[in-house]
């Protein structure tokens, strides 16, 4: 059949085709997806999880690999940081079972806190990378990646970008998907269990293995060369497409497309750069290929020239595109390649629209509790990653801090070790705080921190498209299952005072705030509502126009998007408004109303 | 046939039910397709667009000076896009502003007004006012749709009518269908005309 799909669902078609047993993996944009589209299609006698974290997911997927099933794994690029413990060991180890772990990158970065390369881990782990260009090719190359693996033993990284995900492209796929038969566990400690004696070993195998994978790559039908020039131009993923946009891929334009970065194909190269004296290197995040093909050059003693990110003819961030490539080529190969565009210079100026909490957001709500409450007093907060990571914008102003999935927990650890005057505050999402916030609860009450953590519970994984976590009850096996409950969690652990608060009821969430700055040790505060996007209100707000004094408080108080004003009264937009009643709740002469629908 | 159709936005306004059902027709009728979406952060209150790309693509993102339409949902944003514009391809534009946060809190005039007057001087363009339009839809929820019916009914996407009907039939919940389908006849009416009297 005949199927059009994202990139990431392309990515989990291919892997059904090869007979995937076993997928597991932790949302991050842009990776997603490809979960999802597995539960969408016909997946019997698949296990199909979200996992709490990376990590986890990455160690559940090593044991059935260990028992020769095919396995997959996925994550956004920062969540193979999370995950890069079991695998640094496990590429010591290696696997019977095809494992193919997809990191998505993300040049730009859109969605993301750092702007790192799979392609430098995969290097770092000294396991192979795929780095598909288009959806299409993610399709096919994920069957080839598993094959790989189970060839040499070893896990593989695949290495889709942003653009690669999500780009949409149809495929053909089989009407039925088959799982891989395996054998099951064979034990053998000698194997399977990790001590220096067999890392020493295997250290030296992986590298004489390596050496075989680079050869063998180097006959890989995704390593391109196309036509012929002294000038080459070398690159990899979705830049390859940009390239060819703005080439048309023209004959008298030599093109040489790594697929495989790691191990790198030498002979490969070597090959490509006969009759060549002088490459560019277009290639998105660090400048790997630029490295290796420096690396081959002294080592071959070639007479070749290497441009790149290195010596400044590229730049090291942000994304590529068909306009920056063609204005890279057009310079290096003396061309006109780009396109006449309207020239918009004396455009108005265009309002700035970044990204902001939706209107009728509980954590808008939650957030605007903490702040009146800390009136006048000092306090840190620190945020965390997820939607209400955009808790920082103005008016709100309430995240100082943002580092990685669970520091906000740590952090304020930290700050109330050091400033001992200020309130510290922790807010963590419900997701999160499964992923990686439960152990920083530990840490806060066994070294006696002095902290509040607000935990902004809304019953989903919000901003990476709603997926369900152990707090909801729902798994992607399609089952109702036990919920793993927030505040008995907490218990557990040792935290004394844990209030569960409605943040829409706005008086009564400033007073939890208060009563936990009072108490001395570490509170948590459980704001609990569901998120808007999945609840579909009906009810709406509206402006008393006759009582309005336009005092404007309640835009520049909470900032909602739905709070506008149009013929310089405030209104609210009915197609945004949620009925929150935040705002109602604000208004100094109780001019907004509810309206409550049947 | 190829042709690049580019569909921005603000996150929230259904433009990428629009992009796919283009897509989903352009399958249909037979033709290669490719298509790229703004996921993520950005869908939250940003700017966002869609990219089509109908026959021979490379790139998932239509290049600068590529776009033969520019189905633009924002007058902002139809700014903020129009160097992915053909020098002479066509922008139907929304003229209703959606203001942001951040204008709000300046007390910012902004109304889109100056857009529409700069999009005018640059290029083809078929405005449409989605207060109005909507008002007898009694949500503004079935633009997407009306936008659609537009760029149909301009004669400058060049697919099939009935093939979009159906898709937009396979794509809506079934109990706004109906709906759905009159709004995109409504765009198409406007879109027809827009073009008979633009000689478009």
């Amino acid at each position: 059949m005949r199927e059009y799909v994202m990139g990431n669902g392309a990515i989990a078609l291919g892997a059904l085709s090869a007979g995937v047993n076993l997928v597991a993996g932790y949302p991050g944009t842009p990776s997603s997806e490809i979960i999802e589209t597995v539960s969408k299609y016909p997946h019997e006698g698949v296990h199909l999880e979200w996992s709490v974290n990376e990590k986890a997911a990455l160690e559940v997927a090593a044991a059935a690999a260990y028992c020769g099933a095919r396995t997959l794994v996925t994550m956004k690029q920062v969540g193979l940081n999370v995950a890069s413990d079991p695998l640094m060991s496990l590429a010591y180890v290696g696997v019977k079972g095809g494992m193919v772990i997809v990191s998505a990158d993300d040049p730009g970065p859109i969605s993301s806190q750092t702007e790192q390369d799979t392609r430098r881990f995969a290097d770092f782990c000294r396991i192979p990378v795929f780095d598909p260009s288009t959806p299409e090719e993610a399709y096919s190359m994920i069957r080839d990646a598993f094959e790989y693996s189970e060839k040499y033993h070893t896990p593989v990284l695949f290495r889709p970008t942003t653009r690669v995900c999500h780009a949409y492209a149809a495929i053909e796929v089989p009407d039925v998907f088959e799982p891989h038969e395996y054998e099951g566990f064979v034990k053998d400690s000698q194997k399977w269990v990790i001590f220096p004696r067999l890392s020493h070993r295997n250290h030296g195998l992986i590298e004489e293995r390596n050496v075989r994978i680079g050869q063998d790559f180097s006959g890989y039908t995704q390593n391109i060369v196309r036509g012929t020039s002294a000038r080459a131009v070398v690159t990899s993923g979705v830049s390859y497409a940009y390239v060819r946009e703005c080439t048309s891929d023209r004959e008298d334009i030599k093109l040489i497309r790594i697929a495989t970065a790691f191990p790198f194909p030498e002979d490969f190269i070597l090959r490509s750069l006969e009759g060549t004296d002088e490459v560019i290197c277009i290639e998105e995040l660090s400048p790997y290929i630029e490295e290796q093909i420096l690396k081959t050059v002294g080592r071959h003693h070639l007479n070749v020239k290497v441009h790149g990110k290195m010596d400044g003819s590229v730049p090291h961030n942000g994304e590529m595109s068909t306009e920056l490539v063609a204005d890279i080529l057009g310079r290096y190969l003396g061309m006109e390649l780009g396109k006449s565009v309207i020239d918009i210079q004396d455009a108005p100026q265009l309002p700035l629209r970044p990204s902001v909490l939706c209107a009728g957001c509980p954590h808008r709500a939650s957030f605007y509790a903490v702040k009146r409450a800390m009136t006048g007093q000092k306090a840190y907060y620190c945020g965390d990653i997820g939607c209400y990571t955009l808790g920082n914008a103005m008016p709100l102003d309430m995240v100082d801090t943002c580092l990685c999935m669970g520091a906000g927990i740590t952090m304020a650890q930290g700050f109330s070790h050091v400033d001992k005057e200020a309130v510290c505050f922790a807010f963590v999402g419900d997701s999160t705080f499964f992923a990686s916030g439960m152990t920083g609860v530990v840490n806060a009450v066994y070294n006696e921190a002095n902290m509040i953590l607000c935990v902004l519970d809304n019953s989903t994984t919000a901003m990476t498209g709603h997926q369900p976590h152990p707090g909801t009850g729902r798994n992607m096996m399609g089952n109702i299952v036990e919920k793993v409950d927030i505040a008995m969690v907490l218990e557990g652990i040792g935290v004394t005072s844990i209030q569960t608060v409605d943040p829409l009821d706005l008086n009564a969430a400033i007073s939890a705030v208060q009563k936990a700055a009072s108490i001395s040790g570490v509170k948590a505060i459980l704001f609990r509502s569901p998120c808007i996007a999945l609840t579909k209100s009906h009810d709406r707000c509206s402006v008393d126009r006759d009582k309005c004094i336009n005092c404007k408080k309640c835009i520049r108080e909470i900032g909602c998007p739905a709070l506008v004003t149009v013929d310089v009264k405030v209104t609210i937009d009915r197609n945004l408004c949620t009925g929150c009643g935040l705002c109602v709740q604000i208004c100094p002469v109780s001019a907004i109303g509810g309206d409550k629908s049947e | 046939m190829n042709k690049d159709i580019l569909i921005c936005g603000v996150g929230g306004q259904g433009t990428v039910l629009a992009s796919g059902i283009i897509a989903a027709s352009a399958a249909a009728q037979g033709y290669a397709i490719h298509s790229a979406e703004t996921i993520g952060m950005a869908q939250r209150g940003g700017s966002v667009t869609s990219h089509v790309r109908i026959g021979r693509a490379h790139s998932p993102l239509i290049p600068f000076g590529n776009a033969d339409i520019l189905l633009a949902f924002e007058p902002a944003e139809a700014v903020r896009n129009l160097r992915y514009l053909k020098e002479d391809g066509v922008v139907i534009v929304n003229t209703t502003a959606t203001k942001p946060v951040t204008a709000s809190l300046k007390d910012s005039d902004y109304d889109g007004s100056e857009m529409t007057d700069y999009i005018r001087k640059k290029c083809a363009c078929i405005f449409v006012d989605s207060e109005k339009v909507t008002k007898e839809f009694g949500s503004s929820r079935f633009f997407n749709i009306i936008m659609l019916g537009i760029a149909a009914g301009s004669g400058k996407l060049e697919l099939d009518k009935g093939t979009l009907q159906q898709q937009i039939e396979k794509r809506v919940p079934a109990a706004y269908v109906d709906i759905n389908k009159q709004a995109f006849q409504r765009g198409y009416e406007i879109g027809s005309k827009a073009a008979a009297g633009q000689n478009l």
